[in-house]
């Protein structure tokens, strides 16, 4: 049988918008060769079978934010020989990280009539804060382009090539006049890693950071340049902390400007 | 009299739908006693961090309340800001969202029809399945989903959370000339949209009616996405304004599940394709009211599996409607209006792909939300699917759990459950386990 030399892929779920799984379903072009190459055995939004495992291939969508998705998860590793994680939730615990700078318990309070039936960690984490991950794809959504790289380095058993660098480098190269520099907006690409296209400053706006923190970034100075172009602290502080917010380089520089003197 | 016999059914995970959930179903000496959604989904409590953000990042934030329908979160969130601001966007700017919403139902719809529910009306488990027996039909499905999704990229620079929306209008709207580079895609989409009404009418459709009350908003010039009045097929017809009068999220004691009801009898209704398809009919554009006419279908109807049927249609009039757009289409110097930092409280609803969704914010002389309500059309329709399943089950008690579960599944996919949009659904369990 064909399938036995197949590898198995599985594509789990934490807390979440299913948008980074969607990304897979949305390789229309290549979905049906991915399933000829690799066997699809748990994948909840796409098909009735499952398979309790083990995985050669698990892609994980979502962050922590439960004892039970905790538990899970830690079950997940144990099945998977290589696990991948896919998005901003799962890489740096997502837009539903804001709560870790907040009190959890009124949270549940605002947004549920009886706050005690709601079961939730108070903090929302990455995936790579409980268990080894063996590969990160970032993005807020991911880029169909670097998961169809990542899947298929992975079936030739090389080393996946995604870039490293900032979203200014593919801002250049796509000819846009800097949404920072001449407008003096608001911008978070230069501390962004590189995956979107740029696509927020070729729409006339500032990067809003959903690929995370790039390698090495000097947030401190961005900082600095942005109150000089007249953006005020809390702006810059709640673009810190939004959709990767919980990046350790992201949240300890919102942190170190919030405590600056003025 | 004491139960003798308990037999407990239970479905760990819902397949084909977004999100995650179970079904847990429990008889007593074999008269259903239970029948419940088991949502674990974790909630995410985006109603409470949206608190003390600016009421520009609130597009942005709320599109990831669902990577499957982005669009419907930020045009319930814009329109409900400009509304407490005060602001009206230009009749260019309301066609333009027109059309990308048009691009989003077509995504979603491609994808309910194709991926999620034929499977099930060819007694296969996977678009994989189906692809081996059926592959041009799902090639088909895979180019009519791409190309919404490319619709929604060059109006909002990505399908997955887009960038452009911004409250009173766009950060950038594109020229006349993209839009017409990519009508021949929407004319092929148009065509292909056909075919699908033609194939979804003539699926074998289980027989299934119930008493619906049906909801949807309503406008009579179009058939309403962005703005209009709440009808429902029991004669409401409200402002939006109204909405939380009218309908109410209960938290049930048995359950930790909220579900929205009529708030003067308790009742459930139901939201999504079936809903606005039996309401606005004479809105729709004349291909898809042949469509519809042409289905063997008796509109309004009553059969919940008509709601494939129902998705079909309004594929074909999103592809209308978006070649009407793109040909009348004409740029303007400015893509927004200014939205001025005041204080001010608004709602909207507008119509996401799965049914009715509802937004309201009040923001403070900061610019800053100080509340946010979201009502999604999944919270809505919960309550209307534990309904048909208490009616379903009764009549097949005879076949095996495996059976049950299968048919249940299927009744529950006709409602294109969204369960990552319904930030309010927990794990529950009933009393006594």
């Amino acid at each position: 049988m064909a399938n036995e030399t197949k590898p198995r892929l599985a594509v789990y779920k934490l807390a979440s918008c299913d948008g980074c799984q969607l990304q897979i379903l949305n390789l229309e072009d290549e979905l049906l060769d991915i399933v000829g190459a690799v066997e699809v055995v748990y994948f909840l939004e796409a098909r009735s079978q499952t398979s309790d495992g083990p995985y050669d291939i698990t892609l994980v969508e979502g962050s922590v934010t439960t004892t039970h998705d905790l538990e899970r998860l830690r079950d997940l590793r144990r099945k998977s020989q290589t696990l991948i994680t896919i998005g901003a939730c799962a890489s740096a615990g997502g837009i539903q990280a804001i709560r870790n700078m907040q009190d959890v318990e009124e949270y549940k309070r605002a947004v549920y009539a009886n706050p005690a039936y709601i079961q939730t960690l108070t903090q929302s984490t990455p995936v790579a804060a409980h268990v080894n991950v063996d590969f990160a794809i970032n993005g807020c959504p991911i880029s169909k382009e670097q998961l169809l790289e990542v899947i298929t380095s992975l079936l030739i058993g090389r080393v996946p090539q995604l870039p490293t660098y900032s979203v200014c480098v593919e801002c250049k190269r796509k000819g846009n006049v800097c949404v920072l520099v001449a407008s003096g907006m608001a911008c978070l690409g230069p501390v962004t890693q590189a995956g979107c296209g740029a696509v927020c400053p070729s729409f006339n706006r500032g990067c809003f950071g959903c690929y995370g923190p790039m390698e090495s970034p000097n947030t401190d100075s961005l900082c600095q340049a942005l109150l000089t172009k007249g953006v005020s602290r809390a702006e810059i502080v709640r673009m810190l902390n939004g959709f990767t917010g919980w990046a350790e380089e992201f949240h300890s520089a919102a942190e170190r400007l919030e405590k600056a003197p003025l | 009299m004491t139960t003798r016999t308990i037999r407990s059914i239970r479905l760990e995970a819902l397949t084909r739908v977004e999100g995650e959930g179970g079904l847990l179903i429990e008889l007593h000496d074999g008269q259903l006693q239970n029948v419940a959604l088991d949502i674990y989904e974790p909630p995410r409590f985006f109603e409470a961090f949206l608190r003390g953000r600016s009421f520009r990042e609130v597009p942005d934030i709320t599109a990831r309340i669902c990577g499957i329908c982005p669009v419907a979160y930020q045009m319930s969130s814009v329109h409900a800001i400009e509304s407490a601001l005060d602001v009206s966007p230009t009749p260019e700017v309301r066609a333009l969202r027109r059309l990308l919403y048009c691009a989003e139902w077509i995504e979603s719809h491609a994808l309910h029809i194709y991926m999620l529910q034929a499977p099930d009306l060819y007694g296969l488990e996977s678009v994989v399945a189906l692809a081996a027996q059926q592959p041009d039909l799902v090639r088909q499905g895979l180019k009519l989903k791409k190309i919404g999704n490319e619709l929604m990229a060059l109006l909002g620079g990505r399908a997955v959370h887009p960038v452009s929306v911004c409250a009173g209008g766009f950060y950038k709207v594109p020229t006349p000339s993209e839009l017409q580079a990519f009508r021949e895609k929407v004319e092929w989409a148009l065509t292909a949209s056909l075919e699908t009404a033609k194939f979804a009418s003539a699926l074998p459709l289980p027989d299934f009616r119930a008493e619906y009350e049906f909801v949807a908003l309503s406008h009579p010039n179009e058939y309403a996405m962005n703005e209009g009045r709440i009808v429902s097929s029991a004669g409401l017809d409200i402002a939006v304004e109204d909405y939380e009068q009218t309908f109410t999220e209960q938290q049930v004691p048995h359950s930790t599940a909220l579900h929205s009801v009529r708030s003067d009898r308790g009742t459930s209704y139901m939201v999504g394709p079936l809903a606005r398809v039996n309401l606005n009919f004479k809105q729709l554009m004349p291909l898809a009211r042949d469509a519809a006419e042409n289905s063997g279908i008796t509109w309004p109807s009553f059969n919940p599996y008509v709601g494939i049927v129902a998705r079909a249609i309004e594929l074909v009039h999103a592809c209308e409607e978006s070649l009407q757009i793109i040909n009348s289409y004409q740029q303007q110097a400015k893509a927004n209006v200014e939205c001025p930092v005041r204080a001010g409280e608004g709602c909207a609803a507008t119509e996401a792909p799965r049914g009715l969704l509802y937004h309201r914010y009040r923001i403070n002389e900061k610019g800053l939300v100080e509340f946010a309500k979201i009502v999604p059309p999944t919270a809505q329709n919960y309550r209307r699917m534990e309904d048909d399943l208490r009616l379903l089950i009764p009549k097949i008690l005879k076949m095996t759990d495996e059976e049950i579960v299968a048919r249940c599944e299927q009744l529950v996919r006709n409602y294109d459950p969204c369960i990552s949009c319904s930030t309010h659904f927990l794990k529950l369990q009933f009393k006594g386990q």
